[in-house]
């Protein structure tokens, strides 16, 4: 795992109009990793999951996706990057005109010989493999609840089989139990599938259960980065609000306590 | 990209099985020819698939190998490195199994069983429509005795919205309109020397049908759909529910304004239409026939009769009902999802633009027995 990073980012630098969301930020991803990316509100977690995934250009900075500049590449080159990488919006962002099947048959659509059969038999492993039942594959989007919407967008994020996801807020408004499932999924999937995963989340039971590595975002930067255990050592107000207060303490204790 | 390719040893020696060594990459790029070369050797003798070459192997691969290995009862996979191996057994895990489809109806039945549901439905959508319309009345009335509870203010915003914003628009539609009658109604009538009667053409046919049918078209285009979209995604983002537990009518707040924002402009617009209309007549019938302005006027008024304009006006407020109860109804059909927006705000067009001419079509019949 302490091979070259697959992707490097180097004094990073977002603004929105006279608002600096990040100023000078540097960050690794390794191979196979699941990196989880906290900070409070508004300090640009989603921005900096947009920013890497293309879907957002940077004020300054460089972004190195497999060993190639994201920002100063030709468009086949960028295309060829997205297509190794996939995203799960916060709430799936499932195309709604089209079913689950449909929805993950949308990426496999850009690999050319695949015939429509197979194409149909891939959906349907990919589905199964985010944890949805068989019937899900012909439901549309919004027969589907929240927990389902984000596996089905999972299903679509893993269709090629990228070798970097994004998951942003993958168990933001689920259950108890759905999260837990959802976080056990996301490091099966790691494991498994030898994905490296980027998310960014709030919960710290997704932080404990699923992620190698934290990296924690403020004052305009990555912080620090490190294992859930480093973070409790960490000399910043922040930092120590967050890993110290009540419910780090029980998602550390259930953590002891079931390992 | 790592390339595939594959040999086929046939039965090395007696009693030792087939071997087929694929190499390379199985993934979904090279997915199409790793499953023609599988497709190739199926069959019932023992095989041994040698897979100690393969450099990269993705879910697709993996998944076509234990596809091979179900239906190929006697195929032995070997050689994988550790980690492609757990990537095999993960997806061997995974591996759909489909639920039994329940068994659809088909052929005569499944059209019998379309119709009567599509006529059920359009049924129970004309008698949602007149509900709808019995909870417009039923509000106004409240309306009347409770006026505190009445939006005066949303009313006029409406009233903007829908009948002065549409001015412009009605006016050059009654202009264009006037224009065409006239000059259609010169060249045919100048064949009997009757040029002078394209007053009474333009007069009638604007008073009576046209200006107000063609206003209420334009509006149900207009108005139909801002209705539509605007209480549907109110709905979408569940403000109607909301409106409801905070003990807010949303029919009061919602429907009441709108609507009765157009039975006020609708006839006002429709007077625009044929006023802008005798304009565009007037100045058409100068420029081919010479009826100066004056006369066209003095024409209009003395063989006119006030009739026509009645006819013609006593449409609007049906029209303007229409127009709001249906594109209220179907913004209220929203449901949770964007497309169902877009459906229902195409459908409140047509419906809406049908509806005001089936409507009209009746008020010909009506008007012509009862002899006005």
């Amino acid at each position: 795992m302490t091979e070259e990073p697959i992707i490097r980012i180097r004094g990073l630098r977002n603004q929105f109009g006279t608002q600096v969301v990040h100023e000078n930020l540097d960050l690794d991803l390794f191979r196979g990793e699941v990196v989880g990316v906290v900070g409070g509100s508004g300090t640009g977690k989603s921005v900096l999951l947009r920013t890497i995934a293309g879907l957002r250009r940077p004020q300054a900075g460089s972004i190195e996706i497999f060993g190639r500049d994201a920002l100063n590449c030709s468009d086949d080159d960028r295309r060829e990057i997205d297509l190794r990488m996939g995203v799960m919006f916060q709430d799936g962002a499932l195309f709604s005109a089209l079913t689950v099947r449909e929805n993950v048959e949308v990426p496999l659509r850009s690999v050319k010989g695949l015939t429509p059969a197979l194409r149909g038999e891939l959906a349907d492993l990919k589905i199964s493999l985010s944890g949805l039942p068989w019937l899900a594959g012909d439901k549309y989007p919004s027969e589907l609840s929240g927990g389902m919407r984000k596996r089905a967008g999972l299903a679509r994020a893993i269709a090629l089989d990228p070798e970097v996801i994004f998951l942003d807020e993958p168990t933001a408004g689920l259950d108890p139990i759905g999260a837990t499932a959802f976080d056990v999924l996301i490091r099966q999937l790691a494991d498994s599938l030898g994905l490296t995963v980027f998310l960014v989340t709030h919960d710290l039971d997704t932080l404990h259960a699923a992620c190698d590595r934290i990296a924690v975002l403020a004052e305009k930067k990555v912080l620090v980065t490190g294992s859930m255990a480093s973070m409790l050592h960490v000399d910043h107000p922040w930092v120590r609000e967050y890993f110290h207060g009540p419910r780090s303490r029980a998602a550390i204790d259930a953590t002891t306590r079931t390992a | 990209m790592a390339d595939f390719s594959y040999d086929f040893v046939e039965a090395p020696e007696d009693g030792t099985p087939r071997v087929l060594q694929l190499r390379g990459a199985l993934s979904v790029h090279t997915l199409t020819r790793l499953e023609s070369v599988l497709a190739e050797h199926t069959g019932n003798t023992a095989l041994t698939l040698d897979l100690a070459d393969v450099a990269k192997m993705d879910t697709a691969g993996a998944w076509a190998l234990v596809r091979f290995a179900a239906r190929h009862g006697q195929a032995r996979i070997e050689g994988l490195s550790p980690r492609l191996q757990d990537l095999l057994a993960a997806v061997e895990a995974a591996m759909p199994r489909p639920d039994p489809p329940a068994r659809a109806p088909y052929g005569i039945r499944e059209f019998l069983e379309n119709t009567g549901r599509r006529v059920a439905g359009a049924g129970l959508t004309a008698m949602a429509m007149t509900a709808y319309l019995g909870v417009f009345f039923a509000r106004l009335g409240r309306a009347v005795r409770h006026p505190s509870e009445f939006r005066l203010t949303s009313l006029v915003h409406h009233c903007q919205d829908v009948g002065w914003r549409a001015v412009p628009i009605v006016a050059l539609m009654g202009f264009l309109i006037g224009i065409v009658l006239a000059f259609q109604g010169s060249v045919q009538l100048r064949q009997f020397g009757a040029e002078v009667f394209v007053v009474e053409l333009i007069a009638i046919s604007i008073l009576r049908e046209l200006g107000i049918l063609l206003t209420a078209i334009i509006v149900a285009g207009r108005t139909a759909s801002a209705f539509t979209a605007a209480i549907g995604s109110m709905k979408m983002r569940e403000e109607i529910d909301a409106m409801r537990t905070l003990g807010i009518d949303p029919a009061m707040v919602l429907f009441v304004p709108r609507i009765l924002a157009l039975l006020i402009t609708l006839p006002i617009l429709g007077l625009i239409a044929n006023v802008s209309g005798f304009a565009g007549g007037a100045l058409m019938a100068w420029a081919e026939l010479g009826i100066s302005p004056g006369m066209f006027y003095v024409r209009l008024v003395d063989q006119v009769s006030i009739d026509h304009a009645i006819v013609g006006f006593s449409k609007a407020p049906v029209f303007a009902i229409i127009i709001g109860v249906i594109g209220c109804h179907a913004g209220m059909q929203v449901e949770s999802n964007t497309e169902s927006l877009g459906r229902m705000t195409s459908s409140a067009v047509v419906a809406a633009i049908f509806a005001v001419i089936a409507a009209d079509a009746m008020f010909s019949v009506f008007y012509a027995r009862v002899g006005m």
